[in-house]
């Protein structure tokens, strides 16, 4: 197995202002997104991360993408560091979450040029590659047309094919089919397999356990900022369906709790 | 290498952001221009209008007991001159108080000539009295009443005249001129006191139709994390942003300018007041001008870029950013405050007041070169830091993500 990603005991603690402590019922100054959370995904396999609302999924990718960085611990990706090689990490990913929105007032045209600049893909190679993905995805029909006039479908089409401007290995992707309509939903888990077969590395987060079955080829799950479980999704699901291997764990978990 | 083209990419998106949003592009900067232009003009016009108006009918002085030295010069006088045939009581209860207030009624003490041949100013008597009465709403009745006083004025100091102070020296061709302020001189002092203040408050006005939305908008609509996640550096996203935010700030303030420049004859014009602006100005003028603009330009955009920075939205952008816009606006009125420019060159070091100081000194003709350039080395000094910080605040969490 060829390890593509290792993270090493990440931690991540957020302080929380008045407003978060009564949002989230505690009087703890302090919250604990992450806690010393380690896992390898391989090159080419779909890895997700499942865990409940609030778990530290979104943290997790967070530190992957270099947005933010952990409190101790480290992550390496294809080789570089994500608290001291950022620049390089970020040439080797493409980051999709709904909170990275694009301009609206471009077109898909314009951003994909765009990203790819900024990517310093040479300009030939852009344009084939815009070429081919935007016929793949059906994106030249609405090219020219403004992200503001796009339907929630083609943005987030316009969306992944444009994070892939400068053609990275791997792919982190928070909460894919989230808030997306069935179509929509269904063009995302066919390009995320597609993707697996070009031999891209995919690292998903989703609380969504068919999508899980149906996609990933091994799964780490997320309780309250731990890894609890991380294995082939056979291995997890030991027998029984995902769904009720998850609350298995889960009462375990929390059980010492309550 | 890689660097420059990322700030240039960052350069183009902007300007294609701006330039290609017609609705934007009209709001920000043709229509400053435009509608200064408009309403100014307009209000010169009107101006010009109701003088027309007032001066419409003609304005009648009457007189009762007219003495006969001064009849020679009250038939010279530009008014309608009535001296018997009138009503005084109906005159003054009736129609100056109420219904025609084209008029005044100057009311002589009778024999007047042999009253003043009398008078004694060392007598300890009243001296004799003329009244005039007039109504001062009435700019016709004003005016009358005004040119009648001096003339009474003048022609008592005449009567004892024994001496003279610069004698001729407003008549058109008089031999020598006494005050020594040339005309460039005194509208300098105008323009260097009226126009810093309306290039920084237009300035301002350019840099936030645009710096908040290009930063705390796109923080609101999670358009700038998407940039964060490419290999951009920060600082390369920052120079970005404050180069074209600034070019934009400074069409944009120098569309309301030329708006003013154009306008101002007319506006002036209307008033009967002449002046060519074009003239007391060199080219280098401009130039100077032109560079303390630039400079300053950049200085606003980036006050207002790392205040937009620490916004949640736009909306609070503009909250955080009025303290300073206030600022902004009582720095600009200091040339009317009164005082020279400050002689010390470490003032040149404070921002804003700097630039409404060099722009002052530029205007009123009292160019300090050294200041100057003090000031235009100062502010692009302080947006090297700005970048600084603005690098360092899209390189934070807290800032970019915090909630």
């Amino acid at each position: 197995m060829d390890e593509i990603l290792r993270v090493e005991g990440i931690s991540k603690t957020f302080t929380l202002s008045k407003k978060q402590q009564k949002i989230e019922r505690t009087t703890l100054r302090k919250k604990v997104a992450v806690d010393n959370l380690s896992f390898t995904a391989n090159r080419g396999e779909i890895f997700g991360l499942l865990g409940p609302n609030g778990a530290g999924k979104t943290t997790t990718l967070r530190i992957l993408a270099t947005l933010i960085k952990p409190d101790t611990g480290d992550a390496v990706l294809d080789g570089y560091s994500v608290v001291n090689e950022e620049e390089e990490v970020r040439s080797r990913i493409a980051f999709l979450t709904s909170e990275l929105k694009l301009e609206d007032f471009f077109t898909p045209n314009y951003l994909f040029d765009f990203f790819a600049r900024l990517h310093g893909v040479p300009e030939a190679e852009a344009a084939e590659r815009k070429r081919v993905m935007f016929e793949r995805y059906g994106i030249d029909k609405f090219a020219e047309v403004k992200v503001q006039n796009l339907s929630t479908g083609m943005k987030q089409k316009a969306s992944i094919v444009i994070s892939l401007a400068h053609n990275p290995d791997i792919i982190i992707f928070d909460e894919p089919t989230n808030g997306l309509d069935v179509l929509t939903a269904r063009t995302v888990t066919d390009f995320l397999a597609e993707m697996r077969q070009q031999g891209k590395t995919i690292i998903l987060s989703t609380h969504i356990f068919s999508l899980v079955e149906k996609l990933c080829d091994r799964v780490g799950i997320i309780i309250d900022g731990r890894m609890t479980n991380c294995d082939t999704l056979d291995a997890i699901r030991d027998g029984m369906s995902l769904e009720d291997r998850f609350f298995e764990i889960y009462k375990t978990v929390k059980g010492g709790e309550e | 290498m890689r660097k420059q083209g990322n700030v240039w990419t960052i350069v183009r998106k902007e300007f294609a952001r701006f330039f290609g949003d017609r609705a934007l592009l009209f709001t920000a900067v043709i229509m400053p221009g435009l509608l200064i232009y408009i309403v100014y003009s307009l209000m010169g016009e009107n101006i010009g209008k109701s003088h027309q108006d007032d001066n419409a009918g003609p304005t009648t002085v009457y007189v009762d007991n007219l003495p006969e030295s001064l009849r020679g010069d009250f038939d010279s006088i530009p008014f309608q001159l009535v001296t018997e045939g009138f009503n005084a009581v109906a005159l003054i209860g009736d129609s100056l108080a109420d219904k025609e207030k084209n008029l005044i009624y100057v009311n002589f003490p009778p024999h007047f000539d042999s009253l003043i041949a009398a008078y004694d100013p060392m007598g300890g008597e009243m001296a004799p009295n003329v009244k005039i009465y007039h109504n001062s709403n009435s700019d016709n009745s004003e005016l009358a009443y005004q040119t009648v006083k001096t003339y009474l004025e003048d022609w008592e100091n005449s009567r004892n005249n024994m001496f003279d102070i610069n004698a001729n020296a407003e008549s058109p061709d008089a031999e020598e001129t006494f005050d020594m302020a040339d005309e460039d001189d005194s509208l300098g002092e105008i323009l260097g006191q009226l126009f810093p203040m309306l290039l920084m408050m237009l300035l301002f006005s350019g840099c936030m139709a645009v710096a908040p939305t290009a930063i705390a908008g796109e923080k609101e609509r999670g358009t700038i994390a998407t940039l964060l996640v490419t290999p951009m550096r920060r600082s390369e996203l920052a120079i970005g942003k404050i180069l074209s935010l600034s070019t934009f700030a400074m069409l944009s303030g120098l569309s309301s300018f030329l708006g003013i420049i154009l306008s101002l004859p007319r506006m002036l014009n209307g008033d009967g007041v002449d002046i060519d602006f074009a003239i007391p100005y060199t080219t280098s003028d401009y130039l100077l001008i032109l560079c303390v603009l630039i400079s300053t330009v950049l200085v606003m955009v980036s006050c207002i870029s790392i205040l937009s920075a620490l916004a949640k939205d736009v909306k609070s952008a503009g909250t955080l950013v009025l303290p300073l816009m206030l600022l902004v606006m009582f720095v600009g009125f200091t040339p009317m405050l009164g005082g020279d420019a400050p002689e010390a060159l470490t003032a040149y070091l404070i921002p804003f007041y700097n630039s409404v100081q060099s722009m002052a000194s530029v205007f009123s003709f009292n160019i300090n070169p050294a200041a100057i350039g003090i000031t235009v080395v100062a502010n692009i000094a302080y947006t090297a830091i700005a970048v600084f910080v603005l690098t360092r605040m899209f390189n934070s969490e807290k800032v970019m993500f915090g909630k």
